[in-house]
């Protein structure tokens, strides 16, 4: 069980997907970076927000999920290339399990990620869908 | 200029789920038996390392170091624990080495443990799961055989590699360690028998996936001088080599491809003075069926994508051109995490001696031990042989 200020700092990376810039090379970081990888200390990091579009790089249907996820099984989870450039880990939702394809257009969604027990906080986040449902 | 590290020798305890075991008495047998076959007393000691993932988690146990050094008799001498995921170990072997390598150190014990089976089998996930990114996939519900499954997924769709030629990796780790008696699965299992095991993460199945397992291990080390005054068969670690890439998977340019494995198999041959078809065997780091396919193609000993036909063909058995995981490997030999890297150079060592038994290799002359962290976010590689004439 995590506190809640981990989560309470990422709110709007999470909720938006906001993430960062390198105004010296352009290059754009999500999930965020504070330090440009390739121009390190002659970059300036500023804040970025992605579209939300992408497409499915990769993925995976999650059969045996890690304590919290129970309830979700089984769950397509995704690597997703943002139109920006970066990719990130994501479930793919509102879709059959067999549906999701590598190329897959897909677009962000905001939904309940993970609660922390009957009892504990409700943790909310990005999610992607299918842009060309079956 | 420095002097040679040797390995000279080397202990491992029974891999499995080892009720009647806990974290000190694993590492304490394992230590002690590394010792008495290097034939020291102990005294001459002058630094340890232990690498163990997560014995915090696992155990509710940190400060490891202290523990291991006093539960091992060895009170007082400079201890140190190594932490990088499932390749603790193999860096621990490393810090090991650079010790002695730089002149300050002539003897060093290198251990590996982990004790996994305290707590039920999904916590024992959540643990794992430390080894990738928390925030960015842990939190979006990823698992270890999630990512992998991740890379297969790539793997399969860049190369064309088949779920049989995955499933092979599996089939042969079985048939090796069924021939090690420290092994926790001693048994083969069938190309079906795989194929058809419950689905953990598409396309990946239990039985492509490395177990939960208790086991230690451990090595001593000397340097060349006190090596050739009092062992007769000195195992010599020619390279040790490291490198990093992005904690998380979705970060890397290539989800297919371990670069950090390429990169610190390039370091170690130029090390070495060898290239990739100079060595005769290797141990490499099976979390995942898949994960061997990446490993063999990252060490060059088959091309980029063709891992899966190169496994398919029988080249990485025991009688193929290059046999691979000859101990049964993660996954059929276990997977305790923190000891994997320490066990697989002494899987390397028996074999250098000629001592692998049933499993041994012939003429095995040079190998070569790839141990990974977490995703491919840490991989560190050792080449050893006996002396070359």
């Amino acid at each position: 069980m995590k506190g809640i200020a981990t989560h309470w700092r990422l709110i709007p990376q999470r909720y938006n997907l906001v993430g960062t810039e390198c105004s010296n090379c352009g290059m754009k970081f999500f999930p965020p970076r504070d330090i440009c990888p390739k121009c390190r200390r002659s970059g300036d990091i500023g804040e970025f927000r992605f579209s939300g579009e992408g497409t499915v790089y990769s993925y995976t249907v999650i059969h045996t999920p890690p304590e919290g996820f129970e309830f979700q099984k089984p769950y397509v989870l995704g690597i997703i290339e943002l139109s920006e450039g970066p990719r990130l880990l994501s479930q793919i939702v509102d879709c059959k399990l067999g549906d999701v394809k590598i190329g897959s257009r897909v677009e962000q969604v905001f939904r309940k990620v993970v609660a922390d027990g009957s009892a504990g906080i409700i943790r909310y986040g990005y999610k992607f869908k299918l842009k060309d449902p079956k | 200029m420095t002097s040679r590290v040797a390995i000279i020798g080397t202990g491992i305890t029974e891999f499995g789920e080892l009720w009647d075991e806990s974290f000190r008495s694993l590492i304490t047998k394992a230590g002690t038996e590394a010792i008495n076959d290097s034939r020291l007393e102990g005294d001459e000691i002058e630094a340890l390392y232990v690498g163990s993932m997560s014995p915090g988690l696992f155990s509710g146990q940190e400060h490891v170091s202290s523990l291991v050094a006093d539960h091992a008799g060895l009170k007082g001498v400079p201890a140190t624990r190594v932490e990088a995921a499932c390749s603790s170990g193999a860096l621990a072997l490393r810090e090991a080495y650079l010790s002695i390598k730089s002149g300050e150190m002539d003897y060093v014990i290198a251990g590996g443990v982990e004790k996994m089976t305290d707590i039920p089998s999904n916590s024992a996930t959540v643990a794992l799961m430390g080894a990738g990114d928390q925030e960015w996939e842990a939190f979006k519900g990823a698992t270890f055989p999630g990512l992998y499954a991740l890379m297969a997924t790539r793997h399969m769709y860049e190369y064309g590699t088949t779920l049989e030629q995955i499933s092979q990796v599996s089939v042969k780790s079985h048939e090796n360690a069924a021939l090690n008696p420290k092994a926790q699965f001693r048994f083969k299992v069938s190309l079906e028998d795989v194929m058809n095991s419950t689905p953990v993460a598409d396309p990946l199945r239990l039985l492509h996936c490395s177990p939960i397992t208790d086991g230690a291990a451990a090595v001593v080390l000397a340097s060349e001088e006190k090596a050739r005054e009092i062992c007769d068969n000195p195992i010599w670690i020619n390279a040790s080599s490291c490198s990093t890439d992005t904690i998380a998977l979705h970060d890397r340019e290539y989800v297919s491809r371990t670069d950090a494995a390429t990169r610190a198999a390039g370091k170690a041959y130029r090390r070495a003075g060898i290239k990739p078809q100079d060595v005769d065997f290797a141990e490499v780091h099976d979390c995942f069926s898949i994960a061997e396919i990446m490993a063999i193609e990252s060490l060059g000993f088959c091309k980029l994508g063709e891992g899966g036909r190169f496994t398919e063909e029988g080249e990485t058995s025991l009688s193929g051109s290059i046999p691979i995981n000859t101990s049964g490997g993660l996954k059929g030999k276990g997977h305790p995490v923190g000891a994997t890297g320490i066990a697989q150079a002494v899987e390397a060592v028996a074999q250098l001696r000629g001592e692998a038994g049933k499993r041994q290799v012939e003429k095995a002359k040079i190998g070569l031990t790839h141990n990974v962290g977490g995703s491919g976010g840490t991989c560190v590689i050792h080449i050893l042989s006996g002396d070359l004439k």
